[in-house]
């Protein structure tokens, strides 16, 4: 009846007015585009042949699953999402769990140890490829060659293992400031009761870390699938997907479908094919970010 | 006592070495750029007279100080414009909630998880018809779009800690919302305001897969012209070294003084 | 100089109805508290008299006129809040003087203003502080001085004695007294206290599940509360209460057995009642005396002695009873005492927990805490 005076009316339209240009600029930026490439995944539209754009229905799919370019793609980007991932838990973890001891110039070793996570894509690969992995003048060959071994050509020899190396050194250090958090709001009192119950470093890491750890685990592990699907400056800068398709994800396989052949609709099949893949993640991040915002 | 001395001493050795294993790509970038091209490509030692060589050389490039220019430009105006839109958004959701807040919350966090290749070919092609192909304000607007969830999230997260008496303490006295923002809510947050800004500048400083993909040579920024020297014949190592570090040093820093903070943006509050 | 008039003010949240059609008279200049336990509505009341929060149906009238769509700041009111609310980055000067400056007073009479309300409340040396460095009792002030300020008609207070020690919580209660006396400004005072409620208010609101029990003087509410609730919720330590059977009723009062057996008869109006009915009987603590002859009996389970007065826990059946006794008795534990009552101190309940009514008003219930003004 009397909704003027009734509180949740009036701060709701204040509320909602406040939040429209945030949530209208958003709604274009996610529906927008998201709209075309469904679109445009269903047309025969190439760049190169202007006014030949016709429906196509699924040919694009059809085309693009079944040619074995999307295969390796895919099975490059699992690989390198993959090891990133366990470099970068893993080692996450353990160094959380070191720098979390007390040592002589912690605070400085922590900051360090985090800086590769700011640097940016291009500068990263363009170091690694350069000054560590160069097979003549790197630093790595010189490491190797002090031991009396062979240079390794990193990029022609093992290619996607010198990208996992160059993405893992950059998401590591995420791993560890996140997890380096998380431990540090483990309750003291938790590992003292458990030491005054006879647990030793190993049983209180196992049995107190490692649970505690477990959700900011699971937030480092969502949040850099989302990042490591779409890698492709590293790639774009040393090796360019190749040799051959040895190092084309599919992230660069539709920049490569796109702007180098100007294939728009098999770009966009690829583009669909990727928001379908990072979207199965994302279900999985939300419903987690969820239970936390309502507790 | 004893033991305790000799157990902290090897924790400290074995952190340290960790720690110079992890960034001594880094160092030996610093280390580089202070070197000629000749001592560059030469056996790697640490022992070498330092010059400022590559670094004058570097700067003396007209097309360097654009590029830099550039990413100045770019990235401040990506973040004052999303702060400008995600404030009074962030106000509203910690002050103002309705039953759908915690809904809209989640769907923002969710359009952070639509992969930019994705959507690569419409916005390239939008970008053609408008004329923003190459140009500073279309890579603000994509930056803005791309950084205002984390954003609008680590406002929110910040906002929430202010106690809801002093805002309603200040309408009693007679502050509208505007008043309230200002004289208010943004003095009480600030360090959390900066925080944000900065990471969102950090966000939008190292991005490459749009300014890779959406400038040339008007508009590129930073990471565009280090790309650049992946060229064969821009193996220069010296200058590309006093480049890069240049180009990250500022956010290095500001990667330090936010990294707390950051945790609570880059993981939506999940993590604190 | 305002009065205040709530009719059948109601509040909803979502589903949950919080206040269920709130009637109140506030008199101009009267200092009145609301008192209830916590979620009883008392500082939803409060919030929808300041403006804070709308109510869902009903009005606020303040000096006539309806006040239910006038913005917080612009009802002539000022509020005190429980956590005070400061502005942290401002010194109290500044503090204090927020309201005049969103008013667009100028400089020099914004000055003059807060000097004069600091030199009141004794704050001058603080002025350049900021609330950080200030005491709770001192930050406690500020809050005050910032609503006097801005010379409201209706001065609020939340709680705001919650968050100081004790000793400091009683020094408070004497100045907010005394600053009330000075000011001859109307007051509404939210509190889960009772001692509070009963040393401060001209007339005390109790509140229950949204609901208002009883208005009234302190004295009326401890000498004629008219339900089970407010007779429990009144008074330190709590009232007792025992299940009594009516034996007769006439003129002057109501017979009821007691659990011993014993016969009194209590003067209340017991019209109405049968022979037999259940009843419950209270009696507060420090109306029961230790008589050998008395016709109650239990065992001391616990003693609490004071110094001036001495509580006694007593198990009387499955009971256990408070009696306060002077503080000289040499009662032990495990010793089984008799104890008795005056019957004109005792209060009946029927089945629903309703008072019945007393036959003889007490003397003092008309009295107000400042007599000058007593209506």
């Amino acid at each position: 009846m009397r909704t003027r005076a009734s509180g949740r009316t009036v701060g709701g339209l204040r509320s909602l007015s406040l939040q429209a240009p945030a949530v209208t600029l958003l709604l274009i930026w996610m529906a927008v585009p998201l709209g075309m490439t469904v679109w445009f995944s269903l047309q025969r539209y190439n760049l190169m042949m202007p006014g030949m754009e016709q429906f196509a229905g699924l040919e694009n799919y059809h085309y693009l699953l079944t040619d074995p370019a999307l295969w390796r793609a895919m099975a490059n980007t699992l690989i390198l999402v993959a090891s990133v991932l366990a470099i970068s838990v893993v080692g996450g973890t353990l160094l959380a769990v070191l720098y979390q001891q007390e040592f002589f110039g912690r605070g400085i070793a922590r900051v360090l140890a985090i800086s590769p996570f700011f640097i940016m894509p291009t500068v990263s690969a363009l170091i690694w490829q350069n000054m560590m992995m160069h097979p003549v003048n790197g630093v790595l060959a010189w490491l190797l060659g002090l031991f009396g071994l062979p240079a390794i050509d990193w990029f022609s020899s093992y290619p996607l293992l010198s990208i996992i190396i160059i993405v893992a050194w950059q998401w590591l250090p995420f791993a560890l400031l996140i997890l380096l958090t998380a431990i540090q709001s483990l309750d003291d009192d938790q590992v003292e009761a458990a030491r005054m119950d006879g647990a030793g470093p190993l049983a209180i890491f196992w049995h107190i870390t490692l649970p505690h750890l477990k959700r900011a685990i699971g937030v480092v592990v969502m949040i850099q699938m989302i990042f490591l699907l779409t890698v492709f400056a590293e790639i774009f800068v040393t090796t360019s997907g190749g040799p051959g398709l040895a190092t084309t994800n599919l992230a660069y396989l539709i920049y490569l479908r796109a702007l180098l052949e100007f294939d728009v609709g098999g770009a966009s099949a690829g583009g669909v094919i990727a928001i379908v893949l990072a979207n199965i993640v994302a279900i999985f991040l939300v419903r987690m970010v969820a239970k936390n915002l309502a507790s | 006592m004893q033991s305790a001395l000799i157990k902290r001493l090897g924790l400290t050795l074995l952190a340290w070495t960790l720690t110079l294993v992890i960034c001594f790509p880094i160092v030996w970038m610093v280390l580089t750029g202070f070197k000629t091209e000749t001592q560059a490509i030469a056996s790697p030692t640490l022992f070498f007279t330092p010059t400022l060589e590559s670094y004058a050389a570097v700067q003396g490039r007209a097309d360097y100080v654009k590029f830099a220019l550039n990413s100045v430009y770019i990235s401040l105006g990506a973040t004052f414009l999303a702060l400008a839109i995600a404030i009074p958004s962030a106000y509203a959701m910690a002050f103002l909630p309705t039953k759908r807040t915690k809904g809209t919350l989640l769907w923002m966090l969710s359009t952070k998880m639509l992969p930019p290749v994705g959507v690569l070919v419409p916005i390239y092609l939008i970008f053609r018809d408008l004329g923003l192909l190459d140009t500073r304000t279309g890579l603000i607007v994509i930056y803005t779009l791309m950084n205002l969830p984390i954003i609008i999230w680590m406002l929110y997260t910040f906002f929430k800690d202010v106690p809801k008496d002093i805002l309603e303490a200040g309408r009693m006295d007679g502050a509208s919302t505007l008043h309230e923002v200002c004289y208010l809510l943004i003095p009480l947050t600030l360090p959390g305001i900066a925080s944000t800004g900065l990471l969102s500048v950090i966000l939008s400083w190292n991005e490459a897969f749009w300014s890779l993909n959406l400038t040339s040579s008007q508009a590129a920024p930073l990471t565009a012209y280090i790309a650049s020297f992946s060229s064969p014949e821009g193996l220069f190592w010296a200058k590309l070294s006093a480049a890069s570090t240049m180009a990250v040093a500022p956010i290095l820093i500001f990667g330090w003084l936010t990294q707390k903070q950051m945790v609570r943006g880059l993981t939506f509050g999940a993590v604190k | 100089m305002a009065t205040l008039q709530l009719k059948g003010v109601t509040k909803h949240f979502g589903e949950t109805q919080v206040l269920k059609g709130i009637d109140l008279d506030v008199n101009d200049r009267e200092f009145v508290v609301f008192v209830g336990p916590s979620g009883c509505g008392k500082s939803t009341l409060l919030r929808i008299i300041a403006g804070l929060e709308s109510a869902s149906a009903g009005d606020l009238v303040i000096d006539g006129e309806r006040i239910n769509d006038v913005g917080p700041a612009h009802r002539g009111l000022a509020m005190v809040f429980q956590s005070y609310a400061l502005y942290p980055h401002m010194t109290v000067e500044e503090n204090m003087g927020f309201s005049l400056k969103l008013a667009g007073t100028d400089k020099q009479a914004r000055r003059a203003k807060v000097h004069e309300t600091a030199r009141i409340l004794q704050l001058e040396p603080l002025l350049t502080r900021k609330p950080k460095a200030l005491s709770g009792g001192q930050r406690q002030r500020v809050a005050i001085g910032r609503a006097i300020v801005r010379n409201p008609s209706i001065f609020l207070f939340d709680e705001p004695l919650s968050n100081l020690d004790a000793a400091l919580r009683v020094q408070m209660r004497i100045e907010l007294a005394r600053l009330h006396e000075k000011l001859d400004a109307t007051m509404i005072y939210v509190t889960h206290d009772q001692i509070e409620a009963m040393t401060m208010a001209d007339k005390i609101v109790v509140l229950q599940g949204g609901v208002v029990e009883q208005v009234g003087s302190p004295m009326t509410l401890y000498h004629h509360p008219v339900n089970r609730f407010v007779a429990g919720f009144i008074g330190s330590p709590k009232m007792n209460f025992l299940p009594v059977e009516v034996s007769d009723v006439s003129a002057s009062g109501v017979e009821v057995i007691l659990p011993g057996g014993e016969r009194i008869e209590v003067p209340v109006a017991g019209s109405g009642l049968t022979h037999g009915a259940a009843l419950e009987l209270g009696i507060r603590p420090e109306h029961l005396m230790l008589d050998e002859r008395g016709p109650l009996a239990g065992r001391v389970q616990v003693i609490e002695r004071l110094g001036g007065q001495t509580s006694l826990y007593l198990q009387q059946d499955d009971r256990l009873m408070t009696l306060m006794a002077d503080g000289d008795v040499a009662h032990r534990v495990d010793e089984t005492v008799r104890f008795g009552f005056a019957p004109r101190r005792a209060h009946l309940f029927d089945a629903e927990g309703r008072a019945l009514e007393s036959l003889e008003r007490h003397p003092l219930t008309h009295i107000q805490r400042c007599d000058n003004r007593a209506s």
